[in-house]
């Protein structure tokens, strides 16, 4: 059982926690992911070690409500107990000193590059970051990303920050700009890490991005996780989540995240009607 | 030998009947009665060569535990059994009795006569002796200071088996395992209607109460390393099975409905998918499921997916029937129930709807050629004999490979040319000392009473290491 030590809500549908999982705070590095179970009936669902305290055996864990188990997950408070935390999970990010890496993060995927961002920057990179998203309010952990990158652009779809626009619009910015970037990472929706990886390439900038196919067990040995890259058949879990993003399929990946559509659908309607939110 | 006047068949054994047990995941076998299991009982010769003893991987004294239990001493059959097998309830269940206790038995070498039915005497040994938990002696805890301090990765049959009787034996062991339940294959890989999750977790309960200790949610390699293991255990031993499934790789194999076995069995058993929205993992399943191979897993994929509603539910395999790798109980039970068997049939392509989903498997009629390595035919395929099934859900069950998890984590380790942990066959010593490693993980998928007889082996060798360590 695993301790929830602190909990807030971000923004809305964002939730930012600690939570008691001193193994996986003293083994954790950067890119690296658990798997969370709420109770004895939960799903298993993987979330990104946002931040950790190896001292104190805590880890922070920051998640959007889509669907049951992450709204079950944002209902409970300080001193409930999670079923089970496991991890650290996956292969940690390539993070070394490159020279200039320029971090692209979008939505709740801010969080997942967060701990990646601080560690190059801990290296010695030049980090230029881009956060990106549908308007200002939503652009979460401006200020902790801000830290430690030596610029940050913000994007918005509507303009209420930064630039008018999305991710790669900053990214062409920047190249326009003169700036010569060694290394970048996306992480964010789908989608939007798809154009970056595209942009990225006609930029000739090599690129990592962190998928996030549906999983069960997040250690090998189910195969729920299979993506292909370069034309082979990875398991996110074990192989990933980073990978090269000129390289990934990303349809086939869009088209298995739509897999269980109506079961999930069932079951969100089953749990808010429950709650009486429905 | 004196002329015998037993009954030819085994005793007929209680089930629920196909029509009804395809729609529930409830027990197919529904066990012996103390009267039933008596006279089965009386078909056993008590031969003084006893061959069915050296058919079993654990060599329990079989003869022995029939016949207290002829003798109406249940008491005394459990004990003998337990001395044995620490999961026999289990056992009983799953075992390939045909080519292990019962292909050896005697009665079955006898002209038209059916072996005795060991494994179900065996399981109802066990079954009556949960019911009746008190007559059970407790098990004798040494409480003075332990003989050593043992780490157990995995919590499958072989680590189990393993913790248990090191614990039996003074050593003070904590299994860690990655799950977040113990029992390996016997909880997330074979269905709750052969195997009840029940029985599984009663008799890690007794393992638990001879003082082992068990913590989930460790990926030893990732939560913990093999170094802070070799730094607090004076022996490590590995039982981590052989989890990573294998995939076909041919084109459409990341569609959407188109899963490996462990996946499927993953969903429906440790997450309860069949229970679903009662419990929030869900699983596809769809009108027409293709199933390719023929092993325990493949029958234990395609009667689930029956049980969860399939209207058709087909096995296509590469081979045929007579090499076909499955327990033959399970075979049988699987076509009463109506799974359809397409033999010497291999798929070559799953193709997609417009939406990604799979919607038929190009398959090729083969035939068997010259003998393999492994001494059964080859299957070759035969030209244009290309044909299309429809299916909406396709599931692969066709082997898995070592998990590489904890083997990354530990390059010092000797692997075979498979990948699997090279290991003494019968120490279980691995090339690092005071590491051992048995079951799947060392012999690649095989059987639960191999994963156990391996843990037994080597409890005994790392007593002896640890005792000759001391001593010097
Ligand atoms: C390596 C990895 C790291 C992740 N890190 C974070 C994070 O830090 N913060 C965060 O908010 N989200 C993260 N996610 C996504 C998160 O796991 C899903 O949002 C969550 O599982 C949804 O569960 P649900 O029951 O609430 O929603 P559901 O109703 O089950 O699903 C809603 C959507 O989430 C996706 N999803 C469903 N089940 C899974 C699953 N088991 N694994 C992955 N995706 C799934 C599906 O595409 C679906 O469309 C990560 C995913 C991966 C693979
Ligand atoms: C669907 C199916 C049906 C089967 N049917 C039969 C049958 O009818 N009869 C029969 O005799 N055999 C059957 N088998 C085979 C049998 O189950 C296996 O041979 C046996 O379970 C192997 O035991 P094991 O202890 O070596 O490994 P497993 O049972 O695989 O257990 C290994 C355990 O180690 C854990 N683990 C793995 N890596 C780590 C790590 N890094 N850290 C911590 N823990 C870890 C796993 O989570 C798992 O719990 C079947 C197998 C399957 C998949
Ligand atoms: S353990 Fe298996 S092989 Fe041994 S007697 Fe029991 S059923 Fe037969
Ligand atoms: S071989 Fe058969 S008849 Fe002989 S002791 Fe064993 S079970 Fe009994
Ligand atoms: S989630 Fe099961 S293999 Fe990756």
């Amino acid at each position: 059982m695993f301790e929830i030590l602190e909990k807030k809500q971000i923004v809305p549908k964002e939730y930012d926690m600690w939570v008691k999982a001193p193994r996986v705070a003293s083994h954790v590095k950067p890119g690296q992911f658990v798997v969370v179970r709420t109770d004895e009936k939960g799903e298993r669902i993987p979330l990104t070690v946002a931040d950790f305290n190896r001292e104190d055996g805590r880890i922070r864990l920051i998640f959007q409500t889509v669907g049951k188990s992450t709204y079950e997950m944002s209902k409970m408070n300080v001193g409930d107990f999670l079923a089970d935390v496991v991890g650290p999970l996956g292969t940690p990010s390539e993070v070394k000193k490159h020279g200039t890496v320029l971090m692209i993060g979008g939505g709740v995927g801010i969080a997942a590059l967060f701990p990646v961002l601080k560690e190059l920057k801990k290296l010695g990179n030049k980090v230029i970051t881009i956060l990106g998203g549908r308007t200002s309010d939503l652009v979460i952990m401006k200020d902790e990303c801000a830290e430690y990158s030596d610029e940050l652009i913000i994007t918005t779809d509507d303009g209420t920050a930064g630039i008018k626009g999305v991710v790669t619009d900053g990214m062409k910015m920047l190249v326009e700009r003169g700036e010569h970037v060694d290394y970048a990472w996306a992480i964010g929706p789908t989608i939007m890490m798809k154009f970056a990886a595209l942009t990225a390439k006609d930029l000739n900038i090599p690129i990592w991005v962190s998928l996030n196919p549906i999983m069960v067990d997040g250690t090998g040995m189910c195969g729920a996780c299979r993506v292909t890259v370069n034309g082979n058949i990875k398991f996110a879990c074990v192989d990933g989540p980073e990978f090269d993003g000129h390289d990934v399929a990303w349809s086939e990946l869009m088209t298995r995240l739509k897999q269980y559509k109506d079961q999930e659908k069932i079951s969100l309607e089953k749990y808010l009607t429950e709650v009486g939110e429905m | 030998m004196m002329a015998l006047n037993i009954p030819k068949n085994k005793t007929p054994i209680a089930e629920q009947e196909p029509e009804i047990r395809n729609h529930n995941f409830k027990e197919v076998v529904l066990g012996y009665t103390l009267e039933e299991a008596i006279t089965e009982s009386n078909r056993c010769l008590q031969c003084l060569t006893h061959p069915c003893v050296a058919g079993c991987p654990v060599s329990i004294d079989i003869p022995g535990f029939i016949l207290s239990l002829r003798k109406n001493d249940l008491g005394e059959s459990i004990k003998i059994l337990k001395s044995y097998n620490n999961l026999p309830a289990v056992c009983g269940r799953v075992c390939p009795q045909e080519s292990q206790c019962e292909g050896k038995c005697t009665v079955g070498l006898m002209k038209d006569h059916e072996p005795v039915a060991i494994g179900k005497l065996e399981r109802f040994v066990a079954d009556w002796a949960a019911s009746h938990e008190e007559i059970e002696e407790s098990p004798q805890l040494v409480e003075s200071e332990t003989k050593g301090k043992v780490a157990v990765i995995g919590a499958g049959p072989s680590g189990l088996t393993v913790a248990a009787d090191l614990a039996k034996r003074g050593y003070k062991v904590k299994i860690f395992e990655a799950l977040h339940e113990p029992g390996g294959v016997l909880i997330y890989g074979i269905p709750e209607f052969r195997l009840p999750k029940t029985i599984v977790k009663r008799e890690i309960r007794a393992i638990e109460e001879l003082g082992v200790e068990l913590e989930k949610d460790v990926v030893v390699g990732k939560t913990l390393t093999p170094e802070e293991l070799k730094d607090e255990y004076d022996a490590i031993y590995i039982g981590t099975g052989a989890g990573t499934p294998r995939f076909m790789n041919i084109p459409g194999t990341n569609l959407n409905g188109v899963y490996s076995a462990s996946e499927f069995l993953t969903r429906i058993n440790l997450m309860h998918a069949y229970e679903f929205p009662k419990y929030d993992t869900p699983i596809r399943i769809g009108k027409r499921v293709v199933v390719v191979g023929a092993g325990n897993v493949a029958m234990d994929g395609s009667r689930s997916a029956l049980r969860l509603g399939a209207e058709k539910s087909m096995i296509i395999y590469r081979r045929s029937e007579k090499e076909m790798p499955a327990r033959i109980e399970e075979y049988h039970h699987a076509m009463e129930e109506g799974i359809e068997f397409h033999w010497l049939t291999n798929p070559i392509e799953y193709i997609g709807d417009e939406n990604g989903n799979v919607k038929s498997v190009r398959c090729l009629k083969m035939e068997l050629g010259e003998p393999d390595a492994s001494g059964r035919r080859r299957p070759v395929p035969i030209e244009g004999s290309e044909f299309t099934i429809e299916a909406d859900t396709v599931i692969e069950a066709i082997g898995q490979t070592s998990n590489k998890v904890l083997l990354s984590a530990f390059p010092e380790l000797k692997l075979n040319k498979r990948g699997y942990i090279e290991a003494n066959s019968e120490t279980s010593a691995t090339s690092v000392e005071g590491v051992y490693a048995g079951g799947d993980i060392v012999t690649g998928a095989a059987t639960v009473i191999l994963a156990m007889g391996a843990g037994k082996k080597s409890a005994q060798a790392i007593d002896e290491y640890l005792g000759s360590k001391k001593k010097a």
